[in-house]
This record gives C-alpha cells, structure tokens and sequence, in this order.
C-alpha cells in the first residue's frame, strides 16, 4: 500500500496546456497515472494528447471524477489554482509551483486546514509511488517498489538518497517531496504518520534542512508516535545565518533553524541522522538488514 | 528584502502608521536642506541595514544647521561595522516619555502572523527575550480573520503600557499589521514604538523585510533596492536568475537543487574544504545557464578549484557537460574542476568531457569522492594532476 497517490489516484491537472504542465503531466500518465483532465481557463474543450480540458476544475471533476489536483500554474496564480482545486472537492493537491508569496501560503493554509482536503507542496517535486503513481517531476526511473517511505524538503537531494538506496537493492514504497517552503501544506509529522500506518512501509527517511523548527517537532512526534525505525538527514551546516540557501524556507535566523540543533533533537529522540547522504543510505540498508 | 529606515517608515507613513517628520538625503548638503524644511532640533541617521547605529556614532542629535552639518559630514562614508554609509535620514527630534517595541513577524511553526509587543522598549530585544521573557508579550492573528481591536486591547493591557496611551498603542499595531500584510512582509518591527511627552505615540524606527517572491506585486519596493549596496557576484548571480550566496572559503561550488548543494557544501566541509558559494543552477539547467553560473563562481578572486555536483533528474548531465565545455571555451579558466555527473544521461556528460580533453578537469563518479579530490586540489591551484 503506498501512501497519498497510488493505482487509483484520477489527477486532474492545472495548467496542463502549458510548457511544463504538459510535459510532466504526460510524463505523469507514461509512467502509468490515471490523467483524467487538465484544466486552462478559456481552453475548455480542447485536449492534450488525448487528455480533455476544461475551463474550471470544478468542471473537470464533475466530468471525470478528478480526486487528485496537481498544480502547476505560474507563482502570481498558484493560490487561487490550490483553492479552485480544494473547493471542487479533490482530496489530495500537489503543488509544484516555486515562488509563491508567503502571505498567499498563509492563507490557503489556513483555509485548506479546516476542510477535508490535504495540500502537499508548494516549491515541491511532488509524490511518486513507484509501480503505481507518478504525481510531479520527479524521476520515476531512479526508483523502484520497495518497503522504504522516504520524505523530504528538498527534490535532488531526495534522487541522490533513492539512488543510493536503490543501489544497495532497497525500492521504496512512496516518495513525498513536502517542498521548501517556509508554509507548506504538508509537514514530515503528516507524512511520517502516513507512513507509520501503512503496512508496506518498514523503514522511513526523512531529509530536512535548516530552516524553521520542523525536524525538532518531527523528533519529538516520532519518539511518542512511531514504532518503525526512522533514519534521517539535515542539509546546510555549513550554511550562515541570515542567508536564504535556494529554498525560500531554509534560512537559519538568528541562532534558529541551525542543521546542528536538528540533528542533535533527532538523536535525541532515538533518530539516526546520516553525516552524508550515502551513509544515511547505509545506515537504512543495515537497519533493514538487521530486520529481516 | 530588507528595507532601510526611510523605506520602512515610507510604507508606515503610505498605511497611516505615525513617524516623525523626517527625510532621506543622499548628501551632507541635502540632510542641511532636509533640516531647514523641518525645523530644528533634529536628529541625523545613519541609513544601513544593520543595528547597533546609535553606538557607532550613527545616530546624531543636531540643534542647528551648524551641527546638521558637522554630523552628516562625519557619518556620511562612515564604516558601521563592515557597512560604508551611503545615505542618511533627518527627522525631527522627539521627546521622549517612554519607549515600547513591538514586531509583527511571520511564525512558521503555528503558520500564522504574531504580533509583539514590550514595555521594554529602545534595547537589544532579543537579550531582553532572554532575562525577562515575561516582559514580551504575543498574539497570533488567523490570517483569514486578520488583526482585531481585542488583540491591540489584549497586547496593550497585557504588556501593561501606560493606560492613556492604550488606544493609540492598539491603532498602531493594526496599522503596522496591516502594512505586514499588504506589503508582503515577513518581518516588521519598531524599536523603540515612542511614547511623546504630548502622549503621542509614534513609530521612531522602522525594520522591515519583505517577502522577495511577492516583489511583482510592489512595483514601488522594487525601486528601493540599491544594486550598488550589494555583493558585485550575489548581484551578477541574480541578474542571471541562479540562486547564490557568497561563502568565505575557496572551494567554488555547483550543483542542482538547494539540497543537494546544501549537502555538497557540508561534505566538502567534512573533507576539511571551505566552500567559497552556494549556487544551484536549478531544475532543467540548459547549456547556457551553466555558462553563466561558472561566470559568476570565477568572478570571485578568492576561488582555487571548483565542484560541480550534478544529479541528474529533469536536468540532463549531457547538457550540464556541454554547457562547462562552452564555458571552457568563452572564460578564462585557470583553475582546477571537479565534475561529478549521476542520474539522466550521465554516461553521455561523462563522454562529453572525456572528448572535449578540458585542461585540469576532474571527472569523479561520487559525491564523496568529488568531495575528497576538490579539497585535495584546492590546495594547489595550479594543480598538475589531470585525469
């Protein structure tokens, strides 16, 4: 059982006429997604490859029965593409959109967390589950279907880790790129609870960075909640304070935010933190070893 | 962004946020033209984007034209604390019956607005966070509701400010919340909120940062920002759209994706290198950008030998090999490379370069082998060792 996006998932897709939304999205659907729609306001009725599209995602669901939303419209229009999707009842959006306005995020955060729809992203790679569904840009043939649940802030760094995993012969059971971000809609709590709960899912990475105090919460949810062992790793010790390192959300402020107070909170509570991305593969390879 | 004292205080006053008379002045000869228009006494400022001005003499209290003169002189191309002063701010003196400080800024964790507010105002706010955290008092505002008179009542009493000035210490913050939430700020703060001798309460200091991805909608904040005042590479890395930031080492490093270059810069670290940037080509990274990127990485005089690290996903390895080929060709490269080229089309990029024979180009299969070999390499800039 993978988690959030699998066999069943039906995507419909904001700005699938565009450059980028058609290219992923078809790559989406080679990769085995079911793409039910694209949506492009004033292009209804017309389609791409094949896949229809309607003016309004409201449309869209009604006509083909849409419960996954992935956005990938330009930063100025984001928000409004995430609540269209939210308020035409999908339950699952994923939002690939770098730079949209924090303020933006504040809201649809806020609005999204009282209703029943999850947001994963933005400023994320977005969601594979390898053998079953492919919803963003990642690149679904670095991986292969396995026990392992990985989730991380950032996109690359995420290829390298699967990579090394996959190298040492471990698949993963899904791939949740939650992005970088300072609000995002889905934190490492949420996905890591997703994963506790799925059976498939023996190991859990998770890959953090500076920036906020998410992985210190993350370390204190997993010593109370979860039960699978967890292996992790922290991006940016070298990284100085007060700078935006690429991700809008990793910035160290202050004394706050710093890789080194994340890795000692995830240690602390029980957590393996690699030093390098091949030895948090290795340490995950010789956990599961041990388990088996 | 970061706004100096007058940008700041331009948006208070656009919001209706009350600030003393005052106006910015590039020269000596413009603060003595700014201070006859407001009238004596008034106070000369400093114009950086860094605290502790008043300590470094930035801060002036001038009672005439003579003394506006003789201060602006002396601050005016002053060094605070690694920063030249190139503009000064005049503003009219204030008495002074108390000072309160309060902040607006942008909680990550409860993924709301909080607003702050201190009777302790006019100090480092952060050490008074620390001896007296009692003495900060804070409300988180749902966005989707904004900022209401309880909360400004709730702060004010709470805070125990002066019971006349409640009402206006309250007006203030709505005013200042909502300068947070049109202009797209993450931070505001006033330090020191002053409280007159007329009980006037006005905002005497004006910190704001606004968030850079909503800069396409302030065309007016845009035209703040001062290219002069900023690092020549991180300014030559933006106007080519690559995410940079300066570093104090000499390693030069590339990559694609913040977290795999926040990586590359920690296991360069480890491998006992000092990495002199940060620079992520991006997702999808063509020929030119490449070009570009190496560019700005040698424009930095300190760098001996560069990384790239490249994990090819949506960005092909053949296209990053070609782009530093093309690099080669237009630069003057005289420094040693290291490329590391994983995922798409890697063995092509790695049989780009095997071709295309570049003088001192390293080519490595691992992160960590790349890591070992630039720090090995960086030590001896002209480096003989080849492939």
């Amino acid at each position: 059982m993978s988690i959030l996006v699998g066999a069943d998932s039906k995507l419909v897709v904001s700005g699938l006429t565009g450059r980028e939304g058609s290219f992923h999205g078809l790559n989406n659907r080679r990769y085995g997604t079911d793409l039910v729609a694209g949506v492009t306001p004033g292009k209804g009725g017309q389609d791409v490859e094949g896949v229809p599209v309607f003016h309004t995602v409201h449309e869209a669901v009604a006509e083909t029965g849409a419960d996954t939303s992935m956005v990938f419209v330009p930063p100025p229009f984001a928000a409004d593409a995430v609540l269209e999707a939210a308020d035409a009842g999908v339950d699952l959006v994923v939002c690939i959109t770098e730079g949209i306005p924090v303020h933006d995020m504040l809201r649809v955060y806020t609005h999204l967390h009282r209703g029943a729809t999850r947001l994963v992203g933005p400023n994320c790679p977005g969601i594979l589950s390898p053998g079953k569904a492919n919803v963003g840009i990642i690149p679904a043939h670095f991986f292969s279907e396995g026990n392992v649940g990985l989730v991380s802030r950032s996109g690359t760094l995420t290829y390298q880790i699967g990579n090394e995993l996959a190298q040492r012969g471990f698949g993963n059971s899904t791939i949740v790129g939650i992005g970088g971000d300072p609000i995002i809609g889905s934190s490492f709590i949420d996905v890591i609870a997703l994963f506790e709960a799925a059976p498939e899912t023996e190991l859990i990475v998770m890959c953090g960075e500076i920036g906020g105090d998410e992985e210190e919460r993350t370390a204190e949810y997993i010593a109370e909640h979860v039960t699978k062992p967890v292996v992790a790793y922290i991006a940016g010790f070298t990284a100085p304070p007060g700078k935006t390192m690429g991700h809008a959300g990793a910035i160290v402020s202050g004394s706050k935010g710093t890789a080194q107070a994340k890795a000692e909170a995830l240690e602390a509570h029980g957590v393996r933190v690699g030093r390098t991305p091949t030895e948090v593969a290795e340490v995950a390879a010789e956990t599961l070893a041990a388990a088996a | 962004m970061d706004l100096l004292e007058y940008q700041g205080k331009s948006l208070f006053a656009k919001h209706g946020v009350p600030i003393p008379a005052g106006r910015p002045a590039g020269t000596p000869e413009e603060a003595v033209r700014a201070a006859e228009e407001i009238g004596y006494p008034v106070v000369v400022k400093a114009q950086v984007g860094i605290g502790g001005r008043g300590k470094a003499g930035g801060i002036k209290l001038a009672e005439d034209r003579r003394a506006v003169e003789r201060h602006a002189e002396a601050i005016h191309g002053m060094d605070i604390r690694g920063l030249i002063v190139h503009e000064l701010y005049v503003e009219q003196a204030s008495d002074i019956a108390a000072e309160y400080y309060a902040a607006i800024l942008l909680d990550r964790s409860a993924k709301k607005p909080l607003v702050m507010l201190s009777r302790m105002g006019g100090m480092d706010v952060e050490a008074i966070a620390e001896s007296d955290p009692d003495a900060i008092v804070s409300v988180h505002v749902d966005p989707l509701v904004g900022f209401q008179g309880f909360h400004g009542r709730r702060l004010a009493f709470d805070a125990g400010v002066a019971a006349d000035v409640v009402r206006p210490v309250g007006s203030m913050l709505e005013r200042l919340y909502r300068v947070f939430v049109e202009e797209d700020a993450t931070l505001v703060e006033v330090n020191p909120l002053l409280v007159t001798d007329k009980r006037e309460v006005v905002a005497l200091d004006a910190k704001v940062t606004i968030d850079g991805n909503a800069l396409y909608r302030h065309q007016e904040t845009v035209e703040f920002r001062d290219p002069g005042a900023e690092d020549p590479q991180e300014r030559m890395a933006e106007e080519r759209g690559l995410a940079y930031v300066k570093l104090d080492g000499n390693i030069g490093i590339l990559g694609n994706g913040a977290g795999l270059v926040m990586s590359t810069l920690d296991v360069v670290a480890q491998a006992g290198g000092e990495p002199a940037n940060f620079l992520d080509v991006g997702g999808g990274s063509k020929a030119e950008a490449i070009v570009d990127a190496v560019e700005v990485i040698l424009s930095n005089p300190n760098v001996s030998a560069v990384l790239f690290n490249i994990f090819g996903g949506i960005t092909r390895c053949d296209e990053v090999a070609n782009g530093l080929v093309t690099a080669f060709g237009r630069l003057d490269v005289n420094v040693p490379f290291v490329v590391r080229l994983d995922g798409t089309n890697d063995e092509e990029g790695r049989r780009i370069l095997a071709d295309a024979a570049l003088p001192n180009v390293h080519v490595e299969k691992t992160m960590l082998g790349a890591a070992a070999r630039v720090v090995e390499l960086a030590g001896s800039p002209e480096g003989t060792a080849t492939e």
